[in-house]
């Protein structure tokens, strides 16, 4: 018997032996011909894998509220399936395209890390915004965190952008204690009274570990969001359109044209949020727009890693916000379908720049690239007192 | 009014690679429906590209047979469109930095040479095929072609006549032949291309409306469509029988017309953006001199090299260097018994004939060309027979791994010096038919080859027939 913690994955990592579904009527019921890398690597390193946690429409939205499949409620609030399968012992593995992972696990009590881009091998997880998403690990502890995350961070050929073995082991290590954490200016715009009480905990604690803590001025939280939102929505358009009802997948029955069969069959299966993000993708790589949405967008994505590199010269990482608030209500999403465009605007700096980010207690962690063990080791210095 | 054709060519070739570009699988033509697939090629989620190492290879050595420019940081975009045969609906190809730009190829015309400016080689993933006579109803998609490595090669408009194009395509198809970039067999789709044809007034440095004429697939055909479309544009100048829009158009060649497929305003947008899963890819140094020194002597180089270094005819020459594997194997066989001329005979008679009675094109040819000059050695010091060496020649187009001197001991086909047994031979054939020899006697020389034949056969051609010859005249005459 192995005391090893079961594994649980959200509905964007494919599996041969479960269904992957990714949150949409799209792929109800799609059978994968190949399992992910990271349940390879996972299996052969004697985990077992449990099952599937359900996950919004393509992973973009606040907490999995827009699966197809539905989302449960509790207290009014949307719960976030994987955080749910975690509470109940498991270790979730799931992809973090937009945020969802890190704020539901913030907001559940829960620990989560994305780690640095190309570390962990995206190979067999339902691509949407390839430039930025990365599978993440939620756990109870970041011990649990740390465990998973030094299996599944790996060099894999099959992965054109997977890094190399020395820099995959890099992010298994804490190469350094945290002396000097920054808070961006900008990160606290728009967040609610108790989130500001969460990072004012958070920030205590820092400084009762005898880690500096200082506010500084900076744009990054203000143009992060914007410019991510670009290139996420731009590259799921296009990698959405391998869904056109052809092959495998949602097929309308309602059809006399390819056209039709297209149309249709995309109309019928995919949900409002996710039309939303397709048509504002779209328009941002029409020939019209290109110039001055997507490759600016790229423009402002190196303009921000280069500002993240000026603050690491000081700071050993930023503590910022998870969200604005700690739950989310149908009435949030009632009055503002695109409140995942907006919240995002906490998550999106890490997103965009591929930087590792940890999630906890309503809060994020952002490091340099290769410091995954270091803001796991600040998260600890929090479980020490919250024990 | 005089008119002058502005032509360019998008010409499409498919690399000689094994695998396809992002995948393991073959690249093969010819299997059955489907065959060579796998979840990358057919668009299910998950798949991520890694870059086949051998199409950059080619892409750069395309781009050096054709005078280009290689950019050492080259990159993948992505195209978008909706077509059931593009399983991802995007294609992978090269939009902002192709791996090559600016080059030239030089062509004959009637005024001498020109030179045709190429804009840019691009490599890109090929499309499937969509197959419509299997059912009445429906349309089936056969995705073996999906990601087959394809470089398009862009001209600029410096054509100026149905000649020119086929001149311009005809050096094309010769030089990437040579480099080993690609089979370019127009018959299997492996080279196709899309002209861009305007008309204006001679003189007249303002373009006309241009058309583009898609997917063609034969010489003739693109002669045809050119004569065809010129016309339709003067016509239309002239005589103001339409009006000419930008617009793609399909050839129908047994109609012998041209057919609108899509205006300009009803194009699609591609939405082109890079490719996030395929990191730039870096030409250093090293590679680039890599390639650089692997390129072919260009045809017409090796073809005067043949003439006046090592004295073969101009016939010789123009046969063996039309395919680069003739080329290859007459230089091994040369390097090793140093006789041009019979290498280069032995190649036209005896392995060109081989190849046409196994059907194989001379690209196919996969004889070791040191062993064929080791045999042409053999034959020529008289340790073989001529037809004998034929044989083993045959033997070794069934085994590469044949040596010739060995194969020929093993199968009795060493010449004898032994000349008491020629003489022997020569006295029991000689004694079985008195009639012939008396005729011989009484001065009917011809005759003399029926002993001759009857004398080989008996020592299974393992003579020299200078020595049965003379063997032959002492016995009939002495």
């Amino acid at each position: 018997m192995s005391t090893k913690k079961t594994i649980v994955l959200d509905d964007m990592i494919l599996t041969k032996t479960m269904p992957t579904t990714a949150g949409s009527r799209m792929l109800e019921g799609y059978m994968s011909l190949f399992d992910a890398e990271a349940v390879t690597s996972l299996t052969e390193a004697g985990y077992e894998i449990l099952g599937k946690a359900k996950c919004g429409e393509f992973a973009i939205d606040l907490v999995g509220e827009s699966c197809y499949f539905g989302c449960e409620l509790q207290d009014g609030h949307f719960v976030n399936d994987l955080c749910e399968k975690v509470k109940a012992g498991s270790i979730g593995v799931g992809l973090d395209v937009n945020g969802s992972i890190r704020r539901a696990s913030a907001q559940a009590g829960l620990i989560s890390i994305k780690p640095t881009y190309g570390t962990a091998s995206r190979f067999g997880t339902v691509e949407v915004a390839c430039s930025g998403e990365t599978v993440s690990v939620v756990g109870s502890t970041a011990d649990d965190c740390a465990e998973v995350l030094s299996v599944i961070a790996h060099h894999d050929t099959k992965d054109g952008t997977s890094l190399s073995s020395d820099l995959c082991d890099k992010v298994k290590v804490c190469a350094k204690k945290a002396k000097k954490v920054a808070i961006l200016s900008s990160s606290l715009d728009g967040v609610d009274d108790e989130v500001r009480a969460k990072i004012d905990t958070f920030k205590a604690i820092l400084e009762k570990n005898g880690v500096e803590v200082c506010v500084v001025d900076s744009d990054i939280f203000k143009f992060a969001r914007p410019a991510w939102n670009i290139l996420m929505c731009s590259e799921l358009c296009n990698n959405v359109s391998r869904f056109d009802g052809v092959k495998y997948g949602y097929r309308s029955s309602n059809f006399t044209t390819i056209d039709e069969l297209y149309t249709n069959s995309r109309t019928e299966a995919f949900g409002e949020l996710l039309k939303s993000a397709i048509l504002f993708g779209s328009d941002n790589l029409s020939t019209d727009n290109y110039d001055r949405a997507y490759d600016k967008a790229l423009r402002v994505r190196r303009v921000i890693v280069e500002a993240f590199d000026r603050i690491f010269e000081d700071f050993d990482a930023v503590l910022c916000p998870a969200c604005s608030k700690m739950a989310y209500t149908p009435e949030d999403i009632k009055n503002n379908k695109h409140l995942c465009f907006e919240e995002n605007a906490y998550t999106a700096p890490a997103s965009i720049t591929g930087l590792p980010s940890v999630a906890l207690a309503g809060v994020t962690l952002i490091g340099p690239a290769f410091s995954d063990g270091m803001l796991l080791d600040i998260a600890r210095m929090y479980e020490e007192v919250c024990k | 009014m005089k008119y002058e054709v502005v032509i360019g060519l998008e010409v499409h070739v498919e690399l000689s690679t094994k695998s396809k570009i992002f995948c393991s699988c073959s690249a093969e033509f010819g299997a059955g429906p489907n065959e060579h697939v796998c979840p990358a090629c057919c668009g299910m989620p998950g798949m991520l590209p890694v870059v086949n190492k051998r199409v950059v290879d080619l892409g750069m050595t395309a781009g050096m047979m054709l005078n280009c420019h290689i950019n050492r940081t080259t990159t993948f975009d992505k195209k978008s469109y909706y077509y059931p045969d593009l399983p991802c609906a995007y294609q992978t190809t090269q939009w902002f930095a192709p791996v090559a730009v600016n080059g030239y190829v030089e062509i004959d015309t009637p005024s001498g040479k020109k030179k045709v400016r190429i804009k840019q080689i691009h490599m890109e993933e090929d499309a499937g095929k969509l197959v419509h006579d299997i059912a009445p109803d429906t349309t089936h998609v056969d995705f073996n072609r999906t990601s087959v490595p394809l470089i398009e090669i862009v001209s600029q408009p410096d054509l100026s006549s149905a000649d020119e194009v086929i001149a311009y395509l005809e050096r094309l198809h010769s030089l990437l032949r040579f480099a080993r970039v690609s089979d370019c067999r127009w018959e299997q789709g492996s080279m196709r291309c899309d002209v861009n044809l305007s008309v204006r007034p001679e003189g007249s440095t303002k373009l006309g409306v241009r058309t583009e004429i898609k997917n063609m697939n034969s010489l003739t055909a693109i002669a045809r469509a050119i004569e065809y479309e010129t016309a339709r544009h003067i016509d239309a100048i002239e005589n103001g029988t339409e009006v000419l829009v930008q617009e793609t158009r399909r050839w129908d060649d047994a109609k012998g017309k041209s057919f609108s497929m899509r205006t300009k305003e009803t194009a699609g947008d591609y939405r082109y953006f890079p490719d996030p899963n395929i990191m730039p890819i870096v030409i250093d140094d090293a590679w680039f001199d890599e390639i650089n020194a692997s390129l072919p002597e260009f045809p017409e180089v090796k073809r005067e090299r043949y003439i006046t270094e090592l004295g073969l005819s101009e016939y010789d020459a123009d046969q063996i260097t039309s395919s680069r594997a003739l080329c290859d194997c007459f230089e091994d066989a040369y390097s090793v018994c140093g006789k041009a001329k019979d290498c280069a005979n032995w190649i036209i008679s005896e392995v060109m004939s081989i190849l046409n009675s196994k059907k194989m094109t001379f690209d196919m040819l996969t004889l070791d060309g040191k062993a064929l000059g080791a045999l042409i050695n053999l034959v020529c010091d008289g340790t073989v027979g001529r037809a004998n060496g034929k044989k083993v020649l045959l033997a070794m187009f069934d085994d590469a791994s044949i040596d010739p001197k060995k194969y020929a001991e093993e199968n009795g086909f060493i010449v004898s010096n032994d000349t008491s047994l020629v003489e022997s031979v020569v006295k029991k054939v000689c004694d079985s038919d008195p009639q012939t020899v008396a005729d011989i006697r009484g001065g009917r020389d011809k005759a003399i080859m029926a002993l001759f034949g009857r004398c080989m056969k008996e020592l299974r051609g393992n003579c020299d027939p200078q020595v049965l010859r003379k063997a032959l005249m002492d016995y009939i005459n002495g």
